[in-house]
């Protein structure tokens, strides 16, 4: 496991996602209103590109005919099928404890705090006052 | 003989003790039912010569070799199915049956006027109380509606509610809407209040094509077609919603064919995933909606290898409960006592001949019940 | 909680050959028939458009719930529909997925279902010629479809002998949502000029005949609605059997495209039980059901089924048998399937091999 800093918080405006590669993974980054989250890019399913998904609500029900949609920008339908992803989990909807994508840990650091290997490590200059996304993999 | 062992006892012996879920009694004529009608209806019968009528269902034209066994024809040109003790001695004695029900297949349910048809099928339950139920006491009945005229039917379930004998509310597969239709929801509502399951048998009161490409030119067509209607219809069922309102009815297919189920799990399910926000009621996978609510009589198994398919089947939904003992009297579906094939095991078999049926039919384990304290 | 890891069917060791027989290519814009048009038919498209027998002109009558069914990274950068930029084709699918031949299956305006038979029938044949200047010629990897207006037998049999012997053709063309089932004898003329060519007919899900989508009503749902190309598939195999046509054409093959698989064994099964039992009604059938599917019928993969366990997929191949399965993706729409991840079982080399390419190589009998 190593951390990565893989953007600026900047390059990522929220309800939008940036795919970045690292170590040969390709990994989602989700801003979800200011809130980042890091997902592989490949669907457990048959391998689609994750991040050319929608992002969605989640819509649930009382009863049938009632649809209670919640959580906007929460999910990401899958190109493909159209299997449903949480974004913070990455959990699928229809199958939580079977199907998820993987997730990884991440972070959102200001430039001051990342350690000097990590700033180097990384292919676009690191400056103090911004705030980077950080992400273990 | 013990769990686990193969139940090979030949003959009629091993089905003793069986609840046979589909027996079909005929109507013989209208005549029948003229007691059971007011006078205005009375009048209409015989100005309109509605009983010269033969209201035989298209779904089973009366002669088709499908539509009786040839053993069990009846003398004199009778309609299958018009006996009791025909029906006694082909099957409930012989197969020392705890139970039969009786799904009666009457142009009633079909009629297009919605009065004329609650009417007939209000005598026909009155009928078939008088002289099926009340004549032998193994005897059960599924409650004949005319589905498409809702309020008609729901009052009439109402009317056979107190009556345990009538222990389920009867539905051909395809009539006038898709059975998941909300206008059909009062009946799904009064069936899981009385302890009803939903009965829905193959055939059609031909509001349409029996299939998506038309009008097939032979019988054949249409009865194979009968499978098809069933995997339409439960997809309607769990896409509209039936089951998520009703989490206590069940759902009995009846004379469905059986392994169409395999696949019809495997596409349901997997399309629910992709589509689900369409229908967020659907909160779990077909496949599980219906090993919880659906049940399925045996005749006929649409296999060469019938045992082997039994077991396919099993291994596929996952439950050996799903299965319901039947012979589909008088419809010809198989030979000699061969009602179940050989080769399954002795707890298997069990569950299929009786114990599946008792957990299916909360009205009938009342009666076992009240049976044994009499004993 | 264990993650499932996507495992690739094996396709991936080695490096992937594959057929695709199920392709759909769209228009950029429809001005693209144009030059194998009418002028007459331009003008009818542009003022009444396709008039079919559902609620709305252009649109299904049941929305999807991917646009235009299809996969969302599908859209050419250049605009356009899926499947119109054949730029994106090569570099998204042909190239990566080992293409070597794709057949083309063109959808638009659902020419057969035209209630104008003389305009279904125009369409059809400016969207063959469409298919070969636009398509083939451009790339060698693609094959054509030869569409037909079923309804008009007599113009679907000049089409079909106008086509025979064209190498870029391998096939003909229908959706099931015929007028009447398809088995029926008036389609029989267009079974004869199949024969005559030496082309399979491919029968692709679509079309919209007016008749409700079940026996028993329409479905309110995409979900149901979705589901129902495998009910109108049995439906459609049925007839074929039950008129007779495969009796009285046995040099005649039929590929059913994207119906699914796992009603092949129950309804073959079905129609010989019950055949056995009124095959008095049907005296021109001299053996049972299920020989005529099996030596006369094939079948496309996608969408490949997905049981509870491999053992199941393997059983139900076992049971259908592995030679009639033609591997499809139905690029660009959204059920794709990949030929690295789609079956999801252990597959021999050889399995592999026979269902992503053998099979469809000796089937349309390419080199
Ligand atoms: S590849 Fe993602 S849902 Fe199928």
């Amino acid at each position: 496991m190593a951390r990565h800093v893989v953007a600026t918080v900047d390059d990522i405006p929220a309800g939008q996602r940036m795919l970045v590669k690292v170590g040969g993974r390709e990994i989602g980054i989700f801003n979800i209103g200011g809130e980042f989250f890091a997902v592989s890019n490949r669907c457990p399913h048959e391998g689609a590109s994750l991040c050319k998904g929608r992002i969605v609500g989640l819509v649930e029900s009382s009863e049938p005919g009632s649809y209670q949609f919640s959580r906007r920008g929460e999910l990401l339908r899958c190109p493909w099928h159209g299997w449903e992803f949480d974004l913070r989990t990455g959990k699928s909807w229809c199958e939580p404890d079977r199907t998820k994508v993987r997730s990884y840990d991440l972070k959102v650091e200001p430039g001051g705090a990342l350690v000097e290997g990590e700033l180097q490590a990384e292919t676009f200059p690191v400056v103090i006052e911004k705030q980077y996304v950080v992400i273990e993999v | 003989m013990a769990d686990g062992e193969m139940a090979n006892a030949k003959g009629p012996g091993r089905y003793a003790g069986a609840i046979d879920c589909d027996l079909h009694p005929a109507v013989p004529g209208m005549n029948v039912l003229l007691p059971y009608l007011d006078e205005y209806w009375r009048e209409m019968v015989s100005v309109r010569a509605l009983d010269r009528l033969n209201l035989a269902l298209t779904s089973y034209p009366q002669n088709a070799p499908l539509s009786c066994r040839p053993d069990w024809k009846l003398a004199d040109g009778e309609k299958p199915g018009a006996s009791l003790q025909a029906m006694q001695e082909h099957v409930l004695d012989r197969y020392q049956q705890r139970f039969g029900i009786l799904n009666c297949l009457y142009g009633a349910q079909v009629m297009h006027s919605g009065d004329m048809a609650a009417v007939f099928c209000r005598a026909t339950n009155d009928w078939i109380r008088d002289e099926w139920l009340s004549r032998d006491p193994r005897l059960r009945a599924s409650i004949v509606i005319a589905a498409h005229s809702t309020e008609h039917a729901v009052a009439e379930i109402e009317r056979r509610a107190d009556d345990m004998r009538f222990v389920q509310v009867l539905m051909l597969v395809s009539g006038e809407v898709t059975l998941g239709r909300r206008q059909l929801w009062p009946i799904y509502r009064l069936a899981e209040k009385h302890g009803l399951p939903v009965g829905i048998h193959a055939g059609s009161a031909y509001r349409y094509a029996p299939t998506a490409v038309g009008w097939p030119s032979y019988f054949v067509e249409d009865y194979v077609s009968q499978s098809a209607a069933f995997e339409n219809q439960l997809q309607s069922m769990i896409s509209e919603g039936v089951f998520a309102k009703f989490p206590g009815l069940k759902v009995v297919a009846i004379e469905s064919g059986l392994t169409w189920l395999s696949g019809f799990a495997w596409r349901a399910d997997k399309t629910w995933k992709g589509v689900r926000a369409e229908v967020p009621w659907v909160t779990r996978a077909p496949s599980e909606i219906v090993r919880e609510h659906v049940r399925f009589t045996v005749q006929p198994i649409d296999a060469t290898d019938e045992a082997a398919a039994i077991l396919r089947l099993i291994d596929h939904l996952r439950s050996d409960e799903l299965f319901l003992f039947s012979t589909d009297y008088p419809h010809w579906q198989f030979d000699g006592d061969a009602a179940l094939p050989d080769g399954l095991s002795a707890s298997l078999l069990r569950k299929i001949v009786s114990d599946n049926a008792l957990a299916t039919y909360p009205r009938l384990v009342k009666a076992d019940r009240a049976m044994e304290i009499a004993v | 909680m264990s993650i499932v890891e996507l495992e690739r069917s094996g396709a991936a060791r080695s490096r992937l050959r594959i057929i695709d027989c199920d392709i759909h290519p769209a228009m950029t814009s429809w001005t693209e028939v144009h030059p194998y048009l009418a002028k007459q038919w331009i003008d009818h498209l542009s003022v009444y458009g396709s008039h079919l027998r559902h609620a709305f002109s252009e649109a299904l009558s049941h929305p999807r719930m991917s646009p235009d069914a299809a996969r969302v990274d599908a859209y050419p950068e250049e605009g356009g529909p899926p499947g119109s930029s054949l730029e994106l084709m090569r570099t998204q699918h042909l190239d990566p997925n080992g293409v070597e031949t794709g057949m083309l299956i063109p959808l638009r305006w659902n020419p057969g279902s035209q209630r104008n038979l003389d305009f279904g029938v125009a369409l059809t044949q400016a969207m063959n010629t469409w298919q070969v200047e636009r398509w083939v010629k451009n790339e060698p990897r693609l094959r054509a479809s030869v569409l037909i207006a079923q309804e008009d037998t007599g113009a679907s049999v000049a089409e079909i002998d106008a086509r025979a012997g064209d190498p870029n053709f391998t096939q003909i063309l229908v959706l099931p949502k015929t007028d009447e089932p398809f088995g029926r004898r008036r389609y029989w003329p267009i079974f004869e000029a199949a024969v005559r060519s030496n082309l399979p007919i491919a029968i692709h899900v679509g079309g919209t005949n007016g008749h409700p989508s079940t026996g028993g009503g329409w479905a309110s749902y995409y979900m149901e609605e979705h589901n129902t190309v495998a009910e109108t598939m049995q439906a459609i195999l049925t007839s074929l059997v039950f008129e007779g046509v495969f009796e009285r054409f046995p040099q005649l093959r039929v590929v059913i495209m994207e119906g699914g698989l796992g009603w092949i064994p129950s309804l073959t099964a079905r129609m010989d039980k019950h055949w056995s039992r009124l095959r008095s009604e049907v005296p021109h059938l001299k053996r049972p059901p299920s020989e005529y599917i099996r030596e006369q019928v094939w079948f496309t993969t996608q969408p490949m089924e997905e049981p509870g366990t491999a053992a199941q997929l393997i059983d139900l191949f076992d049971r259908i048998g592995w030679d009639r399965l033609l591997f499809s993706t139905d690029y660009p729409h959204w059920d794709f399937d990949d030929p690295r991840y789609a079956f999801r079982a252990n597959l021999s080399e050889a399995q592999r091999d026979q269902l992503l390419y053998g099979n469809a190589q000796a089937f349309y009998g390419l080199p």
